[in-house]
């Protein structure tokens, strides 16, 4: 751990503007936006970080400045060490930008394709930046916190086959939760197991 | 000899004479064709957009995301606990090792510290869950190159695990067998007997089922030096598992970062020398074997004591019939099932060697019953990315070797 610590030092030294990130688990750092790939390359090629974990981004929610933030996890393959270097998206809260990393690790690739697809975090100088989760054309990014967890509904991606079947996706059947349905909205009587002979049910006679 | 067998080369000399710029006897018109998703050989829904000059791939773009259920905008919605049987659905050929690996990843969140019984438990569960998950990708991978008798010895081992899971967790497939802290019930009477035997049975069957492969003609032409690997892709393109270790590359987080105690158990980790997908499926092979020895030894070793973490009584509901009698454990379950089990603010990113490869938590909790963000670094998205890279110039046939070899699961893979 301490082989890490020392590489963090150097970075902070090469990097001022680089601030130690608050972590219950492995190193980690703050760096500017404009720093991050200089700062990437700098724990790879000279501390050793050379494996990639994962990309990802938080989305703080609106009000929070910045708003998002992206996350890398680097692993060493040769001392087996972990650090989490963070960083601020630029640009506004509804379009927020990064630098791209492909340069670095082909890995981020489809990382931070994901990002853009879940976020709409444009990584500027990435080669192919498309959807890769939703299918092209979808309208919303799924896991920004406004989105709501039972979904909007949209068009589906075949047009043709819309019009011909009159399908679209619908929004999930629940309010507020995974399990909640919403009350006041099904009928009761409909829904609830009864028991099979229901002639004392005044309120709803038998159908035969 | 083995090694002399090769593709033809075709795809070379239409490379070689792409660079000379020149037309040549090789060239024809380009054509697309999508593989996909609903192809026997992409094992789930991936869908392959492929460019093709004859038999010859030029160009390769996998379409991903037919299966993305949202994993990680429902964990934002549900206490931790809630989430486990989420877990069962990434790598649904082996749940009990997701469950474990995100059961550690909020551990370490909460601080919490759990039995000696309970992580050789955890152990032992997750190597039965890497054997059923390899026969599985043995078994489809034999079928792919047209091996049926593979698949057939391969299930039916499987199916003795499955009646082992059962048995400890109540389901077969998926098992939501661990809790934040835990797992949910203690093993039962008999049962790693029972899982011993298994193991004495298995052996010999395992050796029956690599020998229909390692030595066929038809498998090694259609593997040996297909898909090569190498190891600097490996790593810039963050594969991991199997299938990093068939390139060469001894990264195993089992020895190299050891969780669960895995650090009292000895087993090697195989490597191979190519990194083609014959290398990859003799790494397969060579695993499962380790994991009956790390099975063998943990049956031997098993500790006694309690199966739970004691200070995770505040994320276990309590004792039913403590329920039932008493009010401070009522108004205690009362709390966790309405607000959840309330975690500490912080982050932390935990990584646990998967059968498919490495399958990592990053969870973001601001306080509270819920994660604010989880995310899920699965194996099979990183081992698929680098499709594009390696498919350039193989045959059509060579890519549905290719992805048996690469054994990816898209339930994981989406999301």
């Amino acid at each position: 751990m301490s082989a890490t610590a020392a590489a963090l030092t150097a970075l902070k030294a090469r990097f001022p503007q680089a601030t130690d990130r608050p972590s219950a688990d492995h190193p980690a750092i703050d760096v500017p936006a404009g720093d991050l790939v200089a700062a990437l390359r700098f724990l790879r090629d000279e501390a050793g970080f050379d494996f990639l974990c994962d990309v990802t981004a938080i989305d703080w929610a609106a009000g929070a400045s910045p708003r998002f933030t992206v996350v890398y996890h680097l692993y060493a393959t040769a001392t087996h060490d972990y650090v989490r270097v963070a960083a601020g998206c630029t640009g506004a809260d509804d379009a927020p930008v990064a630098p791209s990393v492909v340069g670095l690790w082909p890995a981020a690739d489809w990382h931070e394709r994901e990002c853009y697809d879940m976020f709409g975090i444009a990584f500027a100088g990435h080669p192919d930046l498309r959807r890769i989760l939703m299918w092209d054309g979808y309208p919303y990014h799924p896991l920004r916190k406004e989105f709501p967890l039972a979904g909007i509904p949209t068009d589906l991606p075949g047009l043709d086959v819309q019009a011909e079947t009159g399908t679209h996706l619908i929004a999930a059947p629940m309010a507020g939760g995974p399990f909640v349905t919403s009350p006041g909205e099904i009928n009761l009587h409909e829904a609830e197991p009864r028991a099979k002979d229901e002639s004392w049910n005044e309120r709803r006679p038998k159908t035969e | 000899m083995a090694t002399e067998l090769s593709v033809p080369d075709a795809s070379a000399k239409i490379a070689a004479a792409a660079q000379a710029g020149g037309e040549h006897e090789f060239s024809s018109e380009k054509m697309s064709l999508s593989m996909g998703p609903s192809h026997p050989s992409t094992h789930g829904v991936l869908r392959l957009q492929m460019e093709i000059d004859g038999e010859n791939l030029t160009k390769c773009d996998p379409v991903v995301g037919y299966l993305h259920r949202g994993d990680e905008k429902i964990a934002e919605n549900m206490t931790y606990n809630q989430f486990v049987p989420y877990t069962d659905r990434l790598d649904y050929l082996a749940p009990l090792a997701n469950n474990m690996a995100y059961a550690i990843a909020v551990e370490k969140l909460a601080g919490l510290k759990v039995p000696p019984r309970c992580e050789a438990i955890r152990v032992i569960t997750a190597e039965m869950a890497r054997i059923s998950s390899h026969l599985m990708g043995l078994g489809a991978f034999g079928l792919d190159v047209g091996g049926w008798t593979v698949l057939v010895l391969s299930l039916n081992q499987r199916e003795g695990l499955y009646k082992l899971f059962e048995e400890l967790t109540g389901a077969r497939f998926t098992t939501s067998y661990t809790r934040i802290g835990g797992v949910s019930r203690d093993i039962p009477e008999g049962w790693l007997g029972r899982v011993g035997q298994f193991c004495d049975q298995f052996e010999p069957v395992l050796e029956e089922i690599l020998s229909l492969l390692t030595r066929n003609k038809i498998f090694l032409d259609r593997t040996v030096g297909v898909g090569v690997i190498s190891k600097e892709d490996a790593i810039a393109y963050g594969i991991t598992g199997p299938n990093l270790r068939g390139s060469g590359i001894a990264l195993d987080l089992r020895k190299d970062k050891p969780y669960s105690g895995y650090e009292q158990y000895e087993f090697d980790v195989p490597v191979g020398t190519k990194g083609d997908s014959y290398d990859r499926y003799l790494v397969r092979g060579e695993e499962m074997r380790q994991s009956v020895r790390i099975i063998r030894q943990v049956i031997k070793t098993m500790p006694g004591g309690e199966w739970y973490a004691a200070d995770a009584k505040r994320i276990f509901a309590p004792r039913k019939d403590k329920v039932l009698t008493s009010m401070e454990e009522l108004i205690q379950n009362f709390m966790l099932v309405t607000e959840g089990p309330q975690m500490p603010a912080g982050e932390v990113y935990f990584e646990a060697e998967n059968p498919k490869g490495v399958l990592g938590f990053y969870v973001v909790s601001k306080g509270g019953g819920v994660p604010w963000r989880l995310k899920i670094r699965s194996p099979s998205f990183c081992n698929l990315s680098i499709l594009p890279k390696i498919t350039v110039g193989c045959l059509i046939s060579d890519v549905v070797t290719l992805l048996g070899s690469l054994d990816f699961v898209m339930g994981e893979c989406d999301r």
